[in-house]
């Protein structure tokens, strides 16, 4: 058993990474996924033999199953910073051990965790993008000093879990927060909430109703959906006899979004004068084009846009478009990108020290340019501090829909920080 | 696959307590995979007693998670709550899974067949269900975590490298492991595999049927708690997936691999599994899944009665004249 397993460096490989639909499809039947995996490892392998010791990262994310796209997404942001960076994090080569958690698994994302640090020897863990396994890690994190970049979960309490988590994504609350402030800007005084009824859903009604109310505001009434409640007909029907002044609503990235989007329409939401308001999860890159007409003119606040304005966003899109064809990048994508950012500028703040303490200290307090925009990492409360901004949704001049930003907040943090 | 009282009885547990030392031993070779097999061994308990379940008594279930997941809450509430001493709060965990297992034994043997698992089905979503809804007590989505057990006999403390988990899940596992050859061979084992047959004529035998079952559903009901309670100490997290029918699929698999009413086929079953997976998905993390699938059809197709059912083929032909019989 004292054989080295078979995962030899798994530096990220392009070649693996297929984005063309078709000819991912004819990979898995002939099953060449896995022999080019091998192969492009083995190169990879040689090719970063000449460096005398790689960082290694871990990477714990979703490959497979219904939300392999995560895991993909952050693949590709990875290898796009690192090719336009030289390949290099703060002058080193990089290693990434990739580990498959297959959805929300927190007893596999504790074991992969364990196994990185003792095994691979990683010497930071980054991923996370179910907050169950953000939450198992954080006693092993505390346990081995190993310091951990949150590149998704978005549970409000993560950070609090461990000094030696820092994230970089985003919590829903801080997204949904703004809204109520908007709202309450536009002379808006009546809402309703509709949310999806989990964590999350809960977190962006209670966000959205306390900053609605400080400014004068009052929700009216507050709806609960099931997860998998697929007929949104009704819900709908309550909001239009209620006749608010408007409909703030959250569900998670999917296809629930856009089944509540037409099912407004049909009702004629709109024509009843009811103004709707989401999160940008509702606007989510990966769906949002299939919400067709039912989309325009929804209001979202979230902290990106990939039609954000900036040279840097510029730069990122194009690249990925360059590597990755028409499978358009996302938040996660965008967030991963950043990870290998903040990561090497807290590495080359620390002369290359990975420990614990001395990266935890550099990453405190930590700000670089993002796609997004300005990114800092609060000096105490180690979660992500961001411009969240206020969007509307058009449709552009090749047909596509895009989030087109048009107010902002800044420096926003989560409402329970 | 004889029973004890066969004549080659005497081999087979000096075999299995070899295996088993030369597993204890293995942190003094490499510590590498302990956590790797401490999931194994999490895996090969809750499947043995699915074992007991399908492949004894022969009632089915596709909610089996529904105990695992009360013996994982329940272990993480005891050590939450400051009952840290480990081995009493596994069998407590035990106990009220056990308990669970015996309040529903009435609802699950009112049917058989398809619909009896339905009910199974329905009783597994159900608690998904509730624990979902149960924020304030389960944590929801997000879980529990956070809680430390105290050293293992008050002094073997659940170390980073997972020595002291590994040995703890492999000492539980064999003690269950024995008690379930026990209960196998002992008149208990045989009544359930007579009603398994027949339950008609074992009822005419005078066999108290009803009884019987509803025993063996809470005895499988227990020992899925103890695998559930021994995957909360050991990872020190739960997480409504405890209690998922993802995980209850997942156990009927792991069974179906190992091979049906064998002693052996939910170890290797776990083994082959656990190995496999994190063998595959570490070599290509997008398709392993797919290549799993394979294994899965593979063995299907080449050895219905699963890995353990073509060991056994292959070994016949030497034991034929002494054993046929299986059941």
């Amino acid at each position: 058993m004292t054989t080295p397993r078979s995962n030899p460096p798994a530096p990220l490989n392009l070649t693996v990474a297929v984005h063309d639909p078709a000819r991912r499809r004819a990979l898995k039947l002939v099953g060449a996924g896995a022999l080019g995996a091998a192969l492009s490892q083995v190169a990879g392998g040689i090719a970063f033999a000449a460096d005398a010791e790689p960082l290694k990262i871990g990477l714990i994310v979703t490959y497979s199953g219904p939300y392999a796209d995560y895991g993909k997404q952050m693949d590709n942001g990875i290898a796009l910073w690192l090719k336009q960076n030289g390949e290099r994090v703060a002058g080193r080569a990089v290693e990434i051990v990739r580990r498959d958690t297959a959805g929300p698994a927190p007893d596999l994302a504790a074991r992969f965790a364990r196994e990185l640090i003792t095994r691979d020897k990683v010497q930071v863990i980054i991923g996370l993008d179910f907050s169950p396994n953000a939450m198992a890690i954080a006693p092993v994190l505390s346990q081995a000093k190993v310091p951990c970049i949150i590149l998704n979960a978005s549970a409000s309490d993560i950070p609090k879990k461990s000094d030696y988590i820092a994230r970089i994504s985003f919590t829903v609350g801080q997204v949904s927060a703004p809204m109520g402030t908007w709202a309450g800007r536009q002379g808006i005084r009546t809402a309703m909430t509709v949310v999806a009824d989990y964590s999350s859903g809960a977190d962006a009604e209670t966000a959205f109703k306390t900053t609605f109310e400080a400014g004068g505001g009052k929700v009216v009434d507050s709806l609960r959906v099931p997860m998998n409640n697929p007929d949104f007909s009704a819900y709908v029907q309550r909001i239009k006899d209620t006749r608010p002044e408007a409909v703030f609503f959250f569900f998670p990235s999917g296809d629930l979004p856009n089944n509540f989007l037409k099912a407004a329409k049909e009702r004629g939401l709109a024509e009843a004068g009811i103004r709707l308001l989401a999160t940008g999860e509702a606007m989510d890159d990966s769906y949002m084009q299939a919400a067709g007409d039912a989309g325009l003119g929804l209001i979202t606040t979230h902290h990106y846009s990939t039609a954000h304005e900036s040279d840097l966003n510029r730069k990122f899109i194009a690249g990925y478009a360059a590597d990755n064809g028409d499978y358009a990048p996302n938040y996660m994508a965008m967030t991963a990108y950043d990870g290998m950012a903040v990561l090497d500028k807290a590495l080359t703040a620390t002369g290359g020290k990975t420990d614990g303490a001395t990266l935890m200290g550099a990453l405190k307090g930590l700000s670089i340019e993002s796609p997004r925009g300005p990114i800092e990492i609060g000096d105490k409360t180690r979660d992500i501090i961001q411009t969240v901004y206020v969007r509307r949704t058009e449709r552009l001049e090749n047909g596509k829909l895009a989030c087109i930003e048009f107010d902002k907040f800044e420096k926003v943090q989560d409402p329970r920080a | 696959m004889s029973d004890l009282h066969s004549s080659i009885s005497w081999r087979r547990p000096v075999a299995e307590a070899a295996v088993l030392a030369a597993l204890a031993a293995l942190p003094l070779v490499s510590q590498d995979y302990l956590l790797l097999l401490t999931q194994v061994a999490v895996l090969a308990l809750f499947t043995l007693s699915l074992e007991l379940l399908v492949g004894q008594a022969g009632i089915l279930s596709l909610g089996h998670a529904a105990f695992f997941g009360i013996g994982a809450y329940a272990a993480a509430f005891l050590a939450l709550a400051g009952w840290e001493e480990p081995i009493s709060g596994l069998l407590i965990a035990g106990g009220i899974a056990g308990l669970a297992g015996l309040a529903m034994a009435p609802l699950v043997l009112r049917a058989s067949g398809l619909t009896q698992l339905m009910v199974t089905l329905c009783l597994g979503l159900m608690l998904h269900e509730a624990a979902s809804r149960g924020r304030d007590w389960t944590g929801g989505d997000d879980g529990l975590s956070g809680f430390l057990n105290s050293p293992v006999l008050g002094l073997f403390e659940f170390d980073l490298f997972g020595v002291t988990g590994y040995l703890y899940a492999l000492a539980v596992l064999g003690i269950c492991f024995a008690a379930f050859t026990l209960m196998r061979a002992a008149p208990f084992g045989t009544a359930l595999r007579g009603i398994r047959q027949n339950p008609v004529r074992m009822a005419a035998l005078g066999t108290p049927v009803g009884a019987r079952l509803a025993q063996a559903y809470a005895l499988s009901a227990a020992m899925a708690g103890l695998a559930g309670a021994l995957m909360a100490e050991t990872t020190q997290s739960v997480a409504l997936e405890a209690l998922s029918f993802q995980r209850s699929a997942e156990v009927l698999i792991v069974l179906i691999l190992g091979g049906v009413g064998s002693r052996y086929g939910a170890l290797i079953g776990a083994a082959v599994y656990v190995l496999a997976r994190d063998w595959l998905s570490a070599l290509s993390p997008e398709y392993w899944l797919g290549w799993l699938g394979l294994l899965m059809m593979a063995v299907v197709l080449v050895a219905p009665r699963g890995i353990a059912g073509l060991l056994a083929r292959v070994r016949l032909p030497r034991a034929r004249a002494k054993t046929e019989d299986r059941a």
